[in-house]
């Protein structure tokens, strides 16, 4: 398959991504849109990685993996504590700092 | 690993290490004599000064390239290092009073300067993505620590989600440079630049979604939005940590990543960054005009900040500057974090429990009250509109004569004239506090005040002998290509 085609996928992964961290008001869903940011990266990285030979992308996959799974238990952690407090975890309520 | 390895990150290993044992002995430490934590922590950062102090001079290229020890990466461990001792001092009487006292927070505090100490040493992209969200990690939980406070929570939510969502960008600029270049090392771009055989459209598309991403993280305009509000609802003193030595980390990194790897494309991205710099200038301190609470007043002013250092970045471009705008910048870093603590300091000394205490009408009558905390408020905004005698106005001054020097008096002219507005705001809060009556209350302890006569202190002489200063900054200089 040629690299473009890649390419491609990622770019329009990455957009929608984009567009559901800044349209979509619910949390998890912003959430999901965020994951999905970041598995368009790494299939870039993968893609890459098996198009030039070279290994680095698809170690650097791991290390995404990770850091993104880590991401999510602190965010989660957010979410429920938020959750708690006012029962509602919409993004357009959360209107206590204002200037 | 090689004893080079080993002895280039032993600051940061001391760091880690001394953290992991710190949560666990806290586990032991009752709870009503948290600040034993407090102190404890303090004395790793200590000994993590005392360690990069022993680096001072050397330059080591460790870990197979993967790490950079050079004397810039050293200069700003060791700020780093400061300021989070000076947070733990802000923080120890804070969190007792506000009720937030966990020994948890010192150590999250320990992991994010480690992971800032990583970033400013960071010469490979792998580095560099994980540095950076190791250092932010722990502060999405710092901004949440006055949990079940809701501005808290709030805060903690919107810092993790544009945190996470500028990590995307990084991240997907970083694997676009990948396919560009077929390599992660900062010197292996350069050469693969250099000789010609990387794809220049994916290159290019790469390093501005990596520039978006650095954008955030630093707060420059138009990605700001967020700063006030996540550092008007944070533990004042966890803001104060956030304004100054993540501001200081993402710079190093842009600067390093930048100036190492892209040369080139340094110029090319110039008239950008000299548009995203005067925009920033201009939109933080315009905004800051109205603010009256003061947490969100001295995050614009951060944000103003942001748009200074941003111009030793453009004035970067010009190869004959770049060492002098690195070292003004360096300078500058000094100069604002050291006054931004000691205003934060006084933010924290005035603020009562459930936010309260933080408008400008509190700070009504502080000066005719309490005389020496009032002279040390003016000295701190007297530093960061950059009036002479303080550490502020030297600041400027390097950082604007690097900028006319490097041909851009425009944007030279743009920071002067913002400069001038912001004179307006910082000097109202002086204002209110010796020309109107009213009854503060402030809160004493020791530790809090040693850091504001200490900062105030600093900020005067400093300003007295810049050279010496400009001079180990001067020293600090990147190992460029």
């Amino acid at each position: 398959m040629p690299m473009s085609y890649f390419i491609g996928l990622s770019v329009v992964m990455f957009a929608m991504g984009i567009l559901g961290v800044l349209l979509r008001r619910n949390p998890l869903v912003v959430f999901m849109s965020l994951e999905l940011m970041f598995n368009s990266a790494n299939l870039l990285f993968v893609a890459f990685s098996a198009y030039h030979q070279v290994l680095d992308g698809q170690l650097f996959v791991f290390f995404v993996m990770t850091t993104a799974a880590a991401e999510v238990a602190v965010g989660l952690a957010l979410i429920v504590a938020i959750f708690k407090a006012k029962r509602t975890i919409d993004l357009d309520q959360m209107s206590s700092l204002k200037g | 690993m090689t004893q080079a390895d080993f002895y280039s990150i032993l600051p940061i290993l001391t760091i880690l290490l001394w953290a992991l044992l710190l949560l666990l002995a806290d586990l032991w430490i009752p709870k009503e004599r948290k600040s034993m934590t407090a102190l404890l922590a303090a004395i790793g950062l200590a000994v993590g000064v005392g360690l990069s102090l022993s680096q001072i001079g050397q330059t080591a290229l460790t870990f197979k390239g993967m790490l950079m020890l050079d004397s810039f990466a050293v200069f700003l461990n060791i700020i780093y290092l400061v300021s989070g001792i000076l947070a733990i001092a802000l923080s120890y009487d804070y969190l007792k009073r506000m009720g937030i006292e966990r020994g948890e927070y010192y150590v999250l505090m320990m992991f994010s300067i480690a992971g800032m100490m990583l970033l400013s040493q960071a010469y490979n992209l792998i580095v560099v993505f994980l540095a950076i969200e190791f250092l932010s990690i722990p502060l999405y939980i710092m901004a949440g620590f006055a949990r079940p406070r809701l501005e808290s929570e709030e805060a903690a939510l919107k810092y993790f989600l544009l945190g996470t969502f500028s990590s995307g960008f990084l991240l997907y600029g970083i694997a676009l440079i990948f396919g560009a270049t077929k390599t992660i090392g900062l010197e292996g771009i350069l050469a693969s630049l250099n000789g010609g055989e990387a794809n220049l459209v994916l290159f290019i598309a790469g390093a501005a979604l990596m520039l978006v991403g650095f954008g955030f993280k630093v707060a420059v305009a138009p990605f700001h939005e967020w700063a006030p509000d996540v550092y008007q609802g944070s533990p004042t003193p966890a803001s104060a940590f956030m304004a100054v030595s993540v501001k200081a980390a993402g710079f190093a990194v842009l600067l390093r990543i930048f100036l190492t790897a892209f040369p080139s494309l340094a110029q090319q991205l110039m008239p950008v960054v000299w548009g995203v710099a005067a925009l920033t200038m201009v939109v933080g301190n315009v905004l800051a005009i109205n603010q009256t609470n003061l947490k969100r007043l001295l995050a614009y002013s951060s944000i103003a900040h942001a748009g200074y250092l941003m111009m030793a970045f453009v004035s970067a471009s010009n190869p004959n500057q770049t060492g002098q705008a690195v070292s003004s910048m360096l300078y500058y870093l000094v100069a604002y974090g050291l006054t931004t603590f000691g205003a934060w300091a006084v933010v924290v000394s005035l603020e009562q429990a459930e936010g309260k205490g933080l408008d400008l009408d509190d700070y009504a009558g502080v000066g005719q009250k309490y005389p020496w905390l009032g002279a040390a408020m003016l000295v701190f905004m007297l530093s960061l509109s950059g009036i002479p005698l303080t550490i502020g106005f030297w600041g400027k001054f390097f950082l604007f004569r690097t900028t006319v020097q490097a041909g851009f008096t425009g944007l030279a002219l743009v920071g002067l004239l913002t400069s001038l507005i912001s004179v307006y705001y910082y000097l109202r809060v002086v204002v209110y506090m010796f020309m109107r009556p009213g009854e503060p209350r402030v809160r004493r302890d020791s530790w809090l005040s040693l850091v504001v006569v200490g900062a105030a202190l600093a900020v005067v002489l400093l300003s007295v002998l810049p050279s010496r200063l400009l001079e180990m900054a001067a020293q600090a200089v990147l190992r460029l290509q």
